[in-house]
């Protein structure tokens, strides 16, 4: 049973990563444009978005 | 860098694809005091900030504007930022309740299969406090949502469902702490989880549903920020706002602008778009002594324009204003799902009581027993299911509908929809295309002639001409065009002339009042003629609506002969011509006054108001941003099916739903008796909660195999 010490922390992490990814990815406003996204790949150069 | 950053949202017209979106930024890239310039697609707006003075963002649309695009500063409507704001919030929410529900999940399923000899007291212990450890924070996050609306609700001494939903959370997750600390062998945070993040997502569905409506309703006041130049009596020129321009003021309007107030032109001939006002999409001619109202477009040459109206009293503060009036008349509709809750709230509350008391008093059971047992009741009834019929049903809908090319703008249109008896339809651009078609024969060597030069010009009615035409065409040289007036060029050493009548035969007799086009060949003069062509599926659209007894009307601002033109083809026999925006709105007025429900399918800003008052609107993609956005539903294409479609849609889908709350009714008359009986262990509860609410999806998506 000892190994839930090291499963159970490391399940909680990895859902927490998974959770922090979509946080910051509703904070950085990708779901703001959902319709210019699908627009926008079809842009050939990426200098746009290395800025 | 030591200047201060600014920022401003400017408002973008003619965004079409990833072109321009690019056309846009890179102007702006290679700008090294621009800091970001970002296009939003979704609601047309380019977010820019630089370094240096505010006032620079002139020259910035300035340069937007260079690039062929309309370009107006923006200040954003509040109401949809918090509109946008709180989808994210729900968002989030879910998120966090999702993420919480499958971590304590995975626990609960090591509490519920085994007991305390196989796994000993101090795991159980830790695993209990584990839940807690998740779920506590995530319920306080999460369930902030229904607790504020409940609590809103509540100092207003009302009920609503999120009350129950909110004492339901409260009082599991109250229970469940208290049996961490006493050791018992159950505790419930799983359950209160998985409510709400059931419940989260249907509430994220709806929001979803209803977010777009609210988009550009503001976008035709940027235009008052923009600048006219006027010209003084002594022939000085000065710069105007919109707001500044007083009647008796004579401004130049240039070829591509808007005419921005009601007025009077002065000098100067031109075509102009009146879409906006009129609905009529065809270019109509003007000169010296044309009246014209605020809203219309310059198509070919810049003219002289008298104010007459100031921008508060033009034709399109007036639309506006009706507008308003028309949202405030408009009884407030109650959703089904509401009304559910209304009756659902009370029940389930004196039910959870009414089983708290039996087992207290009667069946002299501890507290905690008997509260736990009314707490399964409120948790065993199952929002779930209620709170997933309506949403998971529109979400379904709006799917298939935009399949069709139809999007749904508000959440409850298509429940509105399915009760219509009658049905109103403008005429240009919806019963019709609004693209100018050829009608009639014409001399062959002269039609080729006229097309040959059509091909060298821009204006609509050439361009329907040339469309027309389907020969070898003849060489054209020497062409000059001449704004407002034509074109010219020559032909085998014989001067042409296309154009408009004035300029062609201006001596010639001809009372046709269809819109048309003149053609010169050195010898004689051919006026072409344009007509309106009906759009596909139009009878058979109206055939449909008047085979399920709704009553058709015809309603158009246009001249008598030509609404019946049109009606006689497209098989409406109630038809009303000659209608003001004012007429518009009082007949859809009157609808509701006699009880009747109405849908009005129009275009034009002339019948924005009369969307707004209608029970439900309609719209084409090709109406203008303030009608599109007054309305609940827009269809795209040429086809008038999409209006039958999405009547039938809801027809079927307001079935689906009240099945919907059957099998939740029924669902609850099964599971209440066994929750009240205290016979519902946790395991019991969390497995029916899912499968009703799992039915519940699964006869909406019986939805999708409607035949349309």
């Amino acid at each position: 049973m000892s190994v839930l010490i090291y499963l159970i922390p490391l399940a909680l992490l990895l859902g927490a990563i998974g959770l922090g990814a979509f946080v910051w990815s509703l904070k950085s406003g990708q779901y703001d444009d959902l319709e210019g996204a699908s627009h926008r790949i079809l842009n050939d150069d990426d200098e746009n978005n290395l800025q | 860098m030591t200047e201060s950053l600014s920022n401003a949202v400017v408002m973008v017209e003619g965004l079409h694809c990833a072109g321009c979106i690019r056309k846009i930024e890179s102007a702006f890239e290679k700008d090294p005091d621009i800091e970001t310039a970002r296009v939003n697609f979704s609601n047309h707006r380019l977010y820019l900030v630089w370094n240096g003075p505010q006032e620079k963002v002139e020259t910035y649309i300035k340069r937007v504007q260079n690039l062929g695009f309309g370009a107006y500063p923006f200040s954003p409507d509040e109401e949809v930022e918090l509109k946008k704001a709180q989808q994210k919030r729900i968002l989030l929410a879910l998120a966090v309740a999702g993420f919480a529900m499958g971590n304590v999940m995975l626990i609960s399923i090591a509490l519920w299969i085994t007991d305390i000899d196989t796994m000993g007291e101090g795991t159980r212990q830790l695993l209990q406090w584990l839940s807690a450890l998740i779920a506590l924070p995530a319920i306080f996050f999460s369930g902030q949502l229904f607790f504020q609306s409940a609590y809103k609700a509540l100092s207003h001494s009302k009920t609503n469902m999120d009350v129950p939903i909110s004492v339901a959370l409260i009082l599991t997750t109250a229970i469940s702490l208290w049996g961490m600390f006493n050791h018992q062998e159950h505790i419930y945070f799983d359950s209160a989880l998985m409510l709400m993040f059931f419940l989260l997502v249907g509430r994220y569905l709806d929001m979803r549903a209803q977010g777009q409506a609210t988009q550009a309703a503001t976008d035709i006041l940027g235009h008052l920020n923009e600048t006219y130049t006027g010209i003084n009596s002594n022939g000085d020129k000065t710069e105007y706002r919109v707001s500044d321009l007083l009647p008796g003021m004579e401004i130049v309007i240039e070829a591509g602008r808007r005419f921005p107030v009601d007025g009077i032109v002065v000098k100067g001939e031109s075509d102009v778009d009146a879409a906006l006002i009129t609905g009529e999409t065809l270019p109509v001619n003007i000169e010296k002594g044309t009246n014209l109202y605020a809203g219309t477009i310059n198509l070919s040459a810049p003219v002289i324009f008298k104010v007459q109206k100031i921008a508060d009293e033009s034709v399109t503060e007036k639309i506006k204003t009706l507008l308003g009036q028309a949202t405030k008349n408009k009884s407030t509709y109650m959703r089904i799902a509401d009304r559910a809750a209304q009756i659902y709230t009370p029940l389930v509350h004196s039910l959870a009581l009414i089983t708290f008391v039996f087992w207290l008093f009667y069946m002299k059971a501890d507290w905690q027993t008997s509260l736990m047992i009314a707490v399964s009741v409120l948790i065993i009834t199952c929002p779930c299911a209620l709170g997933l019929a309506v949403p998971v049903v529109h979400v379904l809908a709006i799917g298939k509908l935009l399949k069709k090319g139809v999007i749904l703008k508000s959440g409850d249109a298509l429940e509105r929809l399915q009760k219509i008896t009658n049905i109103v339809f403008d005429k240009t651009g919806v019963l019709t295309t609004g693209q100018a078609q050829l009608m009639d024969d014409y001399d062959q060597d002269i039609f080729k002639k006229a097309a040959s030069l059509a091909l060298h010009s821009h204006h609509p009615l050439s361009k329907a001409l040339v469309k027309a035409y389907d020969g070898e065409t003849a060489e054209m040289t020497n062409i000059i065009e001449y704004p407002g007036k034509g074109i010219e060029g020559q032909y085998k050493g014989r001067v042409v002339r296309l154009g408009r009548r004035g300029w062609i035969a201006p001596d010639i007799e001809n009372d046709n009042a269809s819109v048309q086009t003149w053609f010169d060949d050195g010898h004689v003069q051919t006026p072409f003629y344009f007509s309106d062509s009906l759009r596909n599926n139009a009878s058979e659209t109206i055939k449909y609506f008047k085979s399920q007894n709704i009553e058709v009307s015809l309603l158009t601002g246009d001249k008598k002969d030509q609404a019946n033109k049109i009606a006689t083809q497209s098989n409406i026999n109630d038809v009303h011509a000659e209608k003001l925006p004012e007429d518009k709105f009082d007949f859809i007025e009157n609808f509701s006054k006699q009880n009747k429900k109405s849908l009005m399918v129009g275009d034009g800003l002339n019948d924005a108001a009369a969307l707004a008052a209608a029970d439900v609107s309609m719209a084409p993609s090709s109406a203008v941003d303030l009608t599109q956005d007054t309305a609940d539903i827009v269809f795209m294409g040429d086809s008038l099916e999409p209006v039958k479609a999405t009547y039938k849609i809801a027809r079927h889908s307001q079935k689906m739903v009240k099945q919907n709350f059957t099998l939740a009714v029924v669902y609850n008359v099964i599971a209440i008796p066994f929750a009240m009986g205290g016979f519902v262990t946790p395991v019991i509860a969390a497995i029916a909660m899912s499968a009703s609410s799992l039915i519940v999806i699964a006869n909406s998506f019986r939805l999708n195999r409607v035949q349309l």
